[in-house]
């Protein structure tokens, strides 16, 4: 057994978990675009101000990181999580723009147990991020792997 | 007057752009996880050991940033055409994100692109859709890491 809350069983199609919320800072979008994006509207208000984004936006690989984090800190790391093997889609709908409060929902979508690992299921997700004026900027849909309740140590 | 022949020439369509190689140190792994993607493989030897994974690896985001920075560092081909050249926008996203093996500390990534197919967006006048797709193997030239792309490109 495991003390963790979130095991395979846990999950259940039509569940939604809320992901919290976070600040995006100006600083913290110059700091990840300028180690992984440097383009101009990543990282200069003005540049972001001239660019189709309309200000200071960060990365979408920033969003999808800044995402990853919210949904660890929601309930993946109190999970059996055995991680990812990709990802279905990414939409990137709105700029993320500095002074933005992100917050947002994961959504399952399906489960099912692991035909070649019995000790495994699969958790089909649909994530959204929403920004403080209520407008969707970010989806992303993909399937986790959890370890079911009695093979969890 | 900007051709699909000249775009097809300048966007490099079916040719792959090897965008070099990075080395995924522990420190560095270990960093961006802290921040972004805590999970106990991603932030300590030892409990990574025990994990399902067997070792210290990097987050999957930090493995697709790195194509990104890599990818941005190799510049396109010059624009020899007439007509203004076309200027690169934001990606609408991704599909079909793979990773396909840890990439475990100590690990060296070369990473690719291969620009796919570009088309004209309806809503968006002036602006084409481009579609790249990504990719990363390692030292031993297996797969680690593929994902399609795309990109708002002014073309007009």
């Amino acid at each position: 057994m495991t003390s963790k809350t979130w095991a395979f069983e846990d999950f259940a199609a039509g569940q939604t978990i809320d992901l919290g919320t976070r600040d995006v800072g100006a600083e913290e979008i110059i700091e990840f675009a300028s180690e992984y994006d440097p383009q101009p509207m990543h990282l200069d208000e003005a540049a972001g101000k001239a660019s189709i984004l309309g200000g200071l936006s960060a990365s979408g690989w920033h969003t999808c990181a800044m995402f990853m984090r919210m949904l660890c800190d929601a309930f993946l790391l109190d999970s059996t999580s055995q991680g990812a093997p990709g990802v279905d889609r990414i939409r990137w709908k709105k700029p993320v723009l500095a002074g933005d409060r992100l917050s947002g929902e994961t959504r399952i979508v399906a489960t099912r147990e692991s035909r070649s690992r019995p000790a495994i299921g699969l958790v089909t997700m649909h994530s959204e991020l929403v920004n403080q004026r209520g407008e969707s900027v970010f989806e992303l849909e993909n399937t986790n792997m959890f370890l079911k309740r009695e093979a969890a140590a | 007057m900007t051709t699909d022949s000249n775009l097809d020439e300048f966007f490099d369509i079916g040719i792959t752009v090897p965008l070099g190689s990075h080395t995924f140190d522990a420190e560095s792994i270990k960093a961006f996880a802290r921040k972004y993607d805590p999970q106990r493989f991603h932030i300590d030897e030892e409990e990574a050991r025990r994990s399902v994974f067997g070792g210290l690896c990097a987050s999957g985001w930090q493995t697709a940033a790195i194509w990104m920075k890599l990818n941005l560092a190799m510049p396109g081909k010059r624009w020899e055409s007439p007509g203004p050249a076309p200027e690169f926008g934001p990606s609408p996203g991704i599909s079909n994100m793979k990773w396909l093996k840890p990439v475990y500390a100590g690990e060296k990534i070369s990473f690719s692109r291969i620009a796919r197919s570009h088309r004209p967006i309806a809503s968006r006048p002036g602006w084409r859709i481009l579609a790249v797709d990504a990719e990363g193997a390692d030292s031993t030239g297996v797969k680690v890491i593929q994902f399609e792309s795309a990109v708002l490109v002014k073309t007009e």
